[in-house]
């Protein structure tokens, strides 16, 4: 008998966790194996794998002297993108239409949130023609109302318009999460801070901020994660180019693969990529604090 | 210190009126608390003092100066509220400092009086403390001292001892009105409870729908009320209400008719407080069907040709049984006119019925 409830109690196990297991090893796992196994190959375009070495790593870790302009492409990137879009701007926007009455607050929420809502092929061809060199350019036939030659963004600040393009989109995630988090803090500390002599400055600084840290942090460590690997707006927009300009570290790795037919160097930066992540990830998640928020108060709070 | 006048003040959300245009005086250094039910409009009344909302209509005064546009933040209030509203991220010290970094006041001064503050409240060995730290009766001893830092020209108390605990409430009473006594700053006590009402404040505002029912002390509000609303609001257990009709200096209900005097000919309400009730006396036949031994005193729940009585005597044990039939007398009465709900003054039963 006592085997039978064991042996049930093993059967459901398999049962419930068995479908989400095999999809987690199939697309999360096995990828990454086999990432670390092509890395260490000489594979190209024809597929083949002749021979195993580290050449690969090697050439990574100092012989692509392309590799550290790339890097530092990608810091700019993921740093102005999040500091400057996804989490200032969206602070900003979900501080300005919380003060708003409900319904404007919640129209200028849904213009903000109409980029992510469009295909991104779609949003990347708005934006080129918003840029476009010509006369005929938004932009540009903007300057030309206030009298400015024409100019191209995308050749002489490609950096600029592809922060722009993935800001404008990036903005929401941040406004969403913080705009709820806004909501949920108990009125009466506004009111108690507004007695106190706070203005609405102060109120910010002394009320919202400190109530929504948590939401902060986990929307700067989330977002950088996602900007680093990254790159479908990148790609549409400016093709990493002129040049290298803006090729950021993801897409570097997909040049290379694909463009170049170098998929196991492509593998080994790709693998290069998740180690930077996991580091990034850990040290933001220490900078931030993030394990006082999973930890359970001493004393509950009534 | 100032005194407090609202002239025809009133508050409306839309359609739905919260305050009704209220005539109000509190004289400076006065201790009154605002009392009523859930949703009569005592609270909105305090946020408009406090300048948290602006009245729809009329002019809130702090001595003779019009207040209405000022802002929360210029008016020198202090405002304890009933979930107290610490803010959670700063410890008591910088709680209580929080209102003082507004004002320029040099830091040593702001400390100084931080430290006095904590100290009239006795939190002073909480100050680095988190407010999620202490239990529910200290978070609201540190409100207070936040309150009160600022020296403000006048004190508003929003439900502050609803979350505490029966004993610590009383502890608490006497506490805030001894400090108010020793501050004489002008203080406005919003509460549901007719115990804190009546125990801390020299005046009682009884409030109902966006309008004050009665002003008077809580001898005033129990002996005298000038509503059925006011007489059934105050006392536990509540009055017995019986009605009936004034018919020729008779009181006239069912079957029973009982001599009345000083009421004219209509549709009243009798209102008789529980204690009026005088048990195994007068003519009026009663059943004991439920006793509640509160220790000191008995409640009768009474079947009678009135309707369902309750009745309460003193004594340590219950004189009656459940079941018992016994004799009842009522020894005093209030009378109400039941379509305006205004007391008919100076009409009662006749005396010994």
């Amino acid at each position: 008998m006592m085997r039978f409830v064991a042996s049930r109690r093993a059967v459901d196990r398999a049962l419930f966790l068995g479908p989400a297991t095999i999809l987690l090893a199939l697309f999360f796992l096995v990828p990454v194996l086999v990432d670390v196994a092509i890395a260490f190959t000489d594979m190209g375009r024809n597929l083949k794998v002749t021979t195993f070495t580290t050449e690969n790593v090697e050439r990574m870790l100092g012989g692509d002297r392309r590799l550290s302009h790339v890097m530092l492409v990608t810091l700019t990137y993921v740093m102005c993108t999040l500091a400057i879009f996804n989490v200032g701007y969206g602070l900003l926007l979900s501080l300005l239409t919380t003060a708003l009455p409900d319904r404007a607050g919640a129209f200028f929420r849904a213009v903000w949130f109409l980029p992510r809502m469009s295909p991104s092929v779609v949003y990347a061809l708005l934006w080129s023609w918003v840029v476009a060199p010509t006369d005929y350019g938004l932009l540009n036939q903007a300057l030309g109302a206030l009298g400015v030659a024409p100019i191209d963004l995308k050749s002489n600040a490609p950096m600029l318009v592809v922060v722009l393009a993935n800001g404008f989109v990036g903005a929401s995630f941040g406004m969403i999460i913080f705009t709820s988090a806004i909501r949920s803090i108990p009125q009466h500390l506004f009111h108690a801070a507004r007695v106190d002599g706070a203005g609405g400055l102060s109120l910010v600084r002394h009320i919202t901020l400190p109530a929504i840290r948590w939401q902060i942090s986990f929307v700067t460590i989330y977002q950088a994660l996602s900007l680093m690997v990254s790159f479908e707006y990148i790609w549409l927009l400016t093709n990493g180019g002129p040049f290298f300009d803006t090729t950021v570290y993801a897409l570097y790795v997909y040049r290379r693969a694909f463009e170049n037919g170098q998929y196991a160097y492509g593998a080994a930066l790709a693998l290069g990529l998740v180690v930077i992540g996991v580091s990034v990830a850990m040290i933001l998640w220490r900078f931030f604090d993030m394990r006082a928020l999973l930890q359970k108060p001493r004393i509950e709070v009534g | 210190m100032s005194r407090i006048e609202l002239r025809q003040v009133s508050k409306r959300w839309g359609d739905v009126t919260a305050v009704e245009p209220t005539d109000l005086v509190i004289e400076d250094g006065e201790f009154v608390a605002i009392l009523g039910p859930s949703g009569c409009g005592k609270s909105t009344t305090l946020f408009m003092l406090a300048g948290i909302y602006v009245p729809s209509e009329g002019e809130i005064r702090f001595d003779k100066a019009v207040v209405n546009e000022v802002e929360a933040r210029d008016r020198n209030v202090g405002i304890v509220f009933q979930s107290y509203a610490l803010y959670p991220h700063m410890t008591v010290r910088d709680n209580i400092l929080f209102p003082l970094r507004f004002k320029k006041i040099p830091q040593h001064e702001a400390q100084f009086r931080a430290t006095a503050a904590a100290a009239l409240v006795r939190v002073e060995e909480l100050l680095e403390r988190k407010p999620g730290q202490l239990s529910g009766g200290q978070q609201q001893r540190v409100a207070l001292a936040r309150a009160l830092v600022k020296e403000p020209q006048l004190l508003l108390l929003d439900e502050p001892l609803s979350n505490l605990d029966a004993s610590l409430r009383m502890t608490m009473r006497s506490e805030i009105r001894a400090l108010q006594r020793k501050l004489g700053v002008t203080t406005i006590l919003v509460t549901h409870d007719q115990i804190e009402a009546t125990t801390m404040a020299d005046r009682v505002i009884c409030m109902s729908k966006g309008r004050i029912e009665q002003i008077g002390s809580a001898d005033d509000l129990y002996h005298r009320p000038d509503s059925l609303f006011v007489a059934s609001f105050i006392g536990s257990p509540p009055i017995n209400r019986i009605e009936g009709r004034a018919e020729g200096g008779r009181f006239l209900a069912g079957t029973i008719a009982l001599p009345l005097r000083g009421a004219a000919a209509g549709d009243v309400v009798l209102g008789v407080r529980p204690e009026a009730l005088r048990l195994g006396e007068g003519d009026l036949s009663a059943m004991v069907t439920d006793i509640e031994p509160h220790g000191r005193e008995a409640i009768y729940h009474l079947t009678t040709p009135l309707g369902e009585l309750r009745a309460l005597e003193a004594g340590a044990t219950p004189r009656f049984a459940v079941g018992a039939r016994l004799p009842v007398a009522i020894a005093s009465s209030l009378v109400f006119d039941r379509i305006s709900g205004r007391r008919v003054a100076g009409a009662t039963l006749e005396a010994g019925i």
